[in-house]
């Protein structure tokens, strides 16, 4: 009984840690813009097949595609921003939330272009067997992504405190008008949350396509995923996005494995609706942050 | 001096024009045939081998001089893997275009949609799906033919498979879509004829990325054997899992699961995976006499110099589906009701990349579960198992 839990509680954790990593990538640019990116997905769509398409096309060594796939994704994310939300004149966040939209269209489109319909995959960052705790089996791909999730949070936490720009980020996120008064470059603010959130994106790309395989049309539904864990941890609260992330993983495995799996998706959708329900603002969020919001 | 030349040019354009118009004025009229294919949206891995095989045979056809000097104009429509789409492009190519006969779609949905439009019509359609429903009853499906093997075909080879090696107790893993679906309905249906029980029925969703806790729950409920029906990436994670958790059950595949990609994606975990597959995918491993093997070695190879991808079964659909009606073309000419009735009496025994196909009046399909070969994955290739 406990091995079975046990391997339902694993399996979970490696949903969850893919959910995590996307949910983050979803906290920075609110956090710097109160924009929901719904191009989030393709970001990590473009980790995945670009990490494919230098180590497995190209031949390249692992620490410089995976270097080339950041910097791909970077570009990506400096275009999207500096093509799409900053020539626009309006401020209205509804519709730069629908130019999100149709940007994950297009990127979607190229994506299939470029690598068509097929799956792609590489080898696991270690290759061996997978580890085995209590009769379950972990595979070491899934402690990679955990392991990343949790670096990400580290360097993104002493990039939000330790420095400069990572403060006026946050001074943005606050108060755009009081951020601009004191000096701040508020529109390059912008354009960084959408690098740095695509780069992001891009790592957990990266980490989980040994795992899940990526395809270009994979976007949409790790979006939706990622938005979820976001939101139930409390949108703009990055440790929350990956307690959201887990907790939905877990949720879904759980639900899998003692109810039916056919039910998985709907119950962690449910508990969801719960959660906002009681805590409007998100697990780790607070209700006087959340009635300030414009989102 | 510019003037002169620009009227030069015009004349010349007009003469060129009117050269043109004369010579096709004087080619016989082109045969036109439509085709329906989910080229995009969610079923577009079916739509895509589809309309690139029917362009590709197209092509062969009008370079070889077209059928009785009339050359072959397949007019492909974009389904966008949805029903009310598929509808309107049947209506456009029947009403507009005049097309002789339909091939595709390539999904079950799509396909029932139009039965009532091409009966209306009296058009022949030949579809490349799988849902028995698209054929059955015949007398309410007088004009429309499939070239899938049906859906409870690949359950009856799996299981003969199974009760052979003594199997009685297996749990399955479908996705949820209309693929799985379909499966899952085939299975539950056609177990019990074959004194197998189904002990775990388990789903999951196309972009899933770990089936871990669904193997678990089919180990616990004591099968004997795994079958998972899917297409896409679903079926490698499920290989992937399967293999790390060392299940000690045998993994079975539904005939999607026919695509060297796949061995590629899921590397060793593939070794000894087992799946009824269609002989296009193994036609290099069939004995010389085998009936089918030289049409598959030409379709194949052809496509695969053009594409620099394999066709697939489904690529497969569109090539049979596509000579059907070129035969009944060139045996009876342009007319809708003779290249129907040709399809249902002198398709016999006709081998395509399908099967052997032995249409009749109340079969419009005609393939059975033979054909299917069991195939085993062996040092990352395809093993014909008996």
């Amino acid at each position: 009984m406990l091995t079975i839990f046990l391997q339902f509680l694993f399996s979970g954790l490696t949903v969850g840690a893919v959910y995590a990593l996307v949910g983050m990538g979803f906290n920075i640019i609110y956090n710097a813009t109160s924009i929901i990116n719904l191009a989030q997905g393709e970001f990590v769509v473009i980790g995945g097949l670009m990490m494919w398409f230098f180590t497995d096309s190209l031949h390249l060594p692992f620490f410089q595609s995976v270097l080339l796939t950041l910097l791909t994704a970077g570009l990506v994310g400096l275009l999207m921003e500096r093509l799409t939300i900053k020539p626009l004149k309006s401020t209205d966040l509804l519709l730069m939330i629908m130019i999100t939209i149709s940007v994950s269209i297009v990127l979607r489109g190229i994506l299939s272009f470029k690598f068509g319909k097929d799956p792609y995959g590489y080898p696991a960052f270690t290759e061996g067997e997978p580890f085995e705790l209590g009769g379950a089996i972990i595979q070491q791909q899934t402690l990679w992504v955990i392991g990343i999730t949790a670096l990400c949070i580290v360097l993104l936490f002493l990039f939000y405190n330790k420095t400069i720009i990572g403060k006026a980020m946050r001074a943005c996120a606050f108060d755009t008008t009081a951020a601009q008064l004191v000096g701040i470059n508020v529109s390059q603010m912008v354009m960084i949350s959408f690098v740095l959130s695509a780069i992001v994106g891009a790592v957990g790309g990266i980490a989980i396509t040994p795992i899940s395989l990526m395809e270009y049309d994979k976007g949409p539904m790790l979006a939706v995923k990622g938005f979820c864990a976001a939101i139930m941890g409390g949108l703009g609260r990055g440790r929350g996005a990956v307690i959201g992330g887990f907790i939905i993983g877990i949720l879904e495995s759980m639900t899998a494995g003692y109810i039916h799996s056919g039910l998985k998706d709907a119950v962690a959708l449910i508990i969801l609706l719960l959660v906002l329900y009681l805590r409007p603002a998100g697990i780790l969020g607070s209700s006087a942050a959340a009635r300030l919001r414009r989102f | 001096m510019k003037k002169a030349y620009l009227s030069m040019a015009f004349l010349l354009s007009l003469l060129t024009s009117v050269f043109a118009f004369s010579a096709n004025c004087m080619a016989a009229e082109p045969y036109k045939i439509g085709a329906i294919f989910s080229v995009t949206g969610a079923a577009s891995f079916l739509g895509e081998p589809e309309k690139n095989a029917a362009l590709m045979l197209q092509d062969q056809i009008n370079t070889a001089g077209g059928i009785n000097g009339h050359q072959v104009e397949v007019i492909i429509e974009d389904s966008k893997s949805d029903e009310t789409q598929a509808v309107l492009a049947a209506k456009k190519l029947i009403e507009r275009d005049g097309v002789l006969a339909i091939i595709g779609p390539s999904t079950t949905g799509e396909s029932m949609a139009l039965v009532p439009i091409m009966n209306g019509a009296k058009t022949p359609l030949i579809s490349c799906a799988t849902g028995a429903g698209i054929t059955q009853p015949v007398a309410e499906r007088h004009w429309i033919f499939k070239v899938a093997q049906y859906d409870f075909s690949v359950a009856e080879a799996l299981f003969t498979y199974m009760k052979k090696h003594g199997i009685t107790k297996v749990g399955i893993l479908t996705i949820t879509t209309g693929y799985g679906d379909a499966g899952k309905k085939a299975l539950m249906e056609t177990a019990p004829k074959y004194g197998i029980t189904i002990v775990a029925d388990e789903r999951y969703g196309p972009k899933d990325s770990d089936m871990t806790t669904q193997l678990t729950k089919v180990k616990a409920a004591g099968a004997q054997a795994v079958i998972n029906w899917s297409v896409g990436p679903g079926q490698v994670v499920v290989t992937k899992n399967w293999y790390a958790l060392k299940m000690g059950i045998p993994l079975y595949q539904s005939h999607g699961w026919g695509s060297k990609k796949n061995i590629e994606l899921a590397g060793k975990a593939a070794e000894g995976v087992i799946s009824p597959l269609g002989r296009i995918v193994v036609w290099d491993k069939l004995p010389d006499r085998q009936p089918q093997k030289s049409l598959l070695k030409k379709f194949t190879q052809d496509y695969e110099a053009r594409f620099k991808n394999e066709p697939g079964t489904f690529g497969g659909h569109a090539r049979d589906s596509f000579e059907m009606v070129i035969e009944a073309l060139r045996k009876v000419g342009p007319d809708r009701s003779k290249i129907r009735d040709y399809i249902e009496t002198k398709i016999r025994k006709w081998p395509g990349t399908g099967g052997i196909f032995n249409m009749s009046s109340h079969d419009h399909c005609g393939l059975d579960k033979d054909a299917f070969e069991m195939v085993m994955v062996k040092n990352g290739d395809w093993t014909l198992i008996k």
